[in-house]
């Protein structure tokens, strides 16, 4: 009777406006079979986090293209945090540089993707990051 | 576990997570739902539909704004949107048209995808506003898929539907079909800044007209005559659904429609209707609930070879759906 969907937030913090690939994310993660909840552009870590908590979504997808990642993504993390939403899985996408990985993984980023990844790979890893 | 006590402090984390398990039908979601019910009842549930693109996420945005700043209440939303009928996936967007509600603890919003449901609820709808009903929330908004002329199950569920129309979005025979408009206790004509709005405005009246009746004129050799309507006090059930405008993006309208949401409230609280619906409400929820759990329990009793026997039969149009049945209850058609 029991049926589990994987809830995916789709977000885009900060004040660039490009919102395509955002929407080409959601819509193969939606293709996927997962419920994608889509809040628009310019929001700020405090609505993320508050979609995030209403909407009780596994997975937090951010996508950042205005360079401000290493400012943003610790803050929605954070309140992620404080909230008590421990178990939420958060992924990036935009344009991050290579010397910028290591530490958004650490910061406890699941998984980073830039210009011309795929988004199989993206729906394969939300896929393995729930199940394990 | 969730506790019940947490959802009635009301712990968002605990709401948010109690909701999901509402959604998915699960055991836990099911203990709580018995546990919650004792406290249900006591929410006003607003209804909005509408076709696709007529404006119902901004207007209800714009109600939600308004019922903070006025009347103090708290809010929860439950916005609908249609899932895949092929891979099950959703893109939940009403929440973009949200925005200004974020940051206010007194509102919560939770999208749902439809999951394969028609009627432009899903099924678990009506378990999800009863948490936020048990949650103690004053206001329950409930937005429908929007498929169009069909979603005439949120009309069983609200106290008040709303039914938004927008200009241009079709000719007066639309606007005389059945469905959709008789479910309105209040028609919102959005978008009321465009053009032809008178159009659709008299489409819609002379619709309310036919269906309800009015003071009318007869010339009767040569006089007129007056037809009046029954007196207020002789038939006070009786509620004719206003037509409001509005502009949802700039909050035009929006204090008039919130009144006339009061008004309809006053009406059913009056007129007895309040019980009556809350019956019917009820009434509706039980009977699909026996439905479903005498289907569970036919099919637990029934060997599945043997079911695919007389299915495989049916096909083979050996023998009629009805003489399947007869077969699969031993014969006790009746």
């Amino acid at each position: 009777m029991t049926d589990k969907r994987i809830r995916v937030l789709v977000a885009k913090p900060g004040l660039d406006g490009h919102d395509r690939g955002a929407k080409v994310v959601a819509r193969a993660l939606r293709d996927a079979g997962m419920e994608v909840i889509y809040t628009g552009l310019r929001q700020t870590p405090e609505m993320i986090a508050e979609a995030a908590l209403q909407e009780d979504v596994d997975v937090v997808g951010l996508s950042i293209l205005s360079g401000a990642h290493m400012a943003l993504t610790p803050r929605v993390l954070e309140l992620l945090k404080s909230n008590g939403q421990t178990d939420v899985k958060v992924f990036i996408g935009g344009i991050i540089p290579d010397e910028d990985l290591s530490r958004l993984k650490e910061m406890g980023v699941t998984g980073v993707y830039g210009p011309g990844a795929s988004t199989e790979d993206i729906v394969r890893d939300i896929r393995k990051a729930m199940a394990g | 576990m969730i506790s019940t006590q947490a959802i009635l402090n009301s712990d968002r984390l605990a709401l948010a997570r109690l909701l999901t398990r509402v959604e998915n039908d699960s055991p836990e979601g099911r203990t709580a739902l018995i546990e919650l019910f004792p406290h249900t009842g006591r929410a006003h549930l607003i209804g909005v539909t509408g076709a696709p693109g007529t404006g119902k996420s901004s207007l209800v945005n714009q109600l939600a704004l308004h019922f903070r700043k006025t009347e103090d209440k708290r809010v929860a939303i439950v916005a609908v949107d249609p899932s895949s009928p092929f891979t099950g996936g959703a893109v939940l967007g009403d929440r973009v048209r949200m925005r200004d509600l974020s940051g206010d603890p007194g509102v919560f919003i939770r999208s749902m995808a439809s999951r394969g449901s028609l009627g432009g609820l899903a099924q678990a709808t009506a378990n999800i506003v009863q948490v936020f009903d048990a949650a103690g929330f004053d206001i329950i908004i409930v937005e429908t898929v929007g498929a169009g002329q069909s979603e005439v199950d949120i009309a069983r569920l609200a106290h008040t539907t709303l039914v938004v129309e927008a200009p241009g979005l079709g000719d007066d025979i639309q606007a005389i079909k059945a469905g959709i408009l008789e479910i309105a206790d209040i028609l919102v004509v959005n978008k009321a800044d465009r053009p032809g709005v008178e159009n659709t405005e008299k489409a819609l009246k002379s619709m309310l007209e036919l269906a309800h009746p009015t003071a009318r004129v007869f010339k009767h050799h040569g006089t007129y005559m007056n037809v009046s309507m029954p007196e207020p006090s002789a038939d006070a059930r009786l509620w004719i659904p206003p037509i409001q405008r509005t502009v949802a993006t700039e909050g035009r309208g929006i204090p008039e429609l919130a009144q006339a949401i009061a008004r309809h409230v006053e009406h059913l609280r009056s007129s007895g209707d309040w019980t009556l619906r809350e019956r019917t409400r009820l009434e509706v929820e039980m009977e699909a609930l026996i439905r479903d759990t005498l289907m569970t329990r036919f099919r637990e009793d029934i060997p599945p070879q043997r079911y695919e026997e007389v299915l495989e039969k049916v096909v083979q149009r050996n023998i009629s759906p009805w003489e399947a049945v007869r077969r699969l209850l031993n014969g006790r058609l009746e």
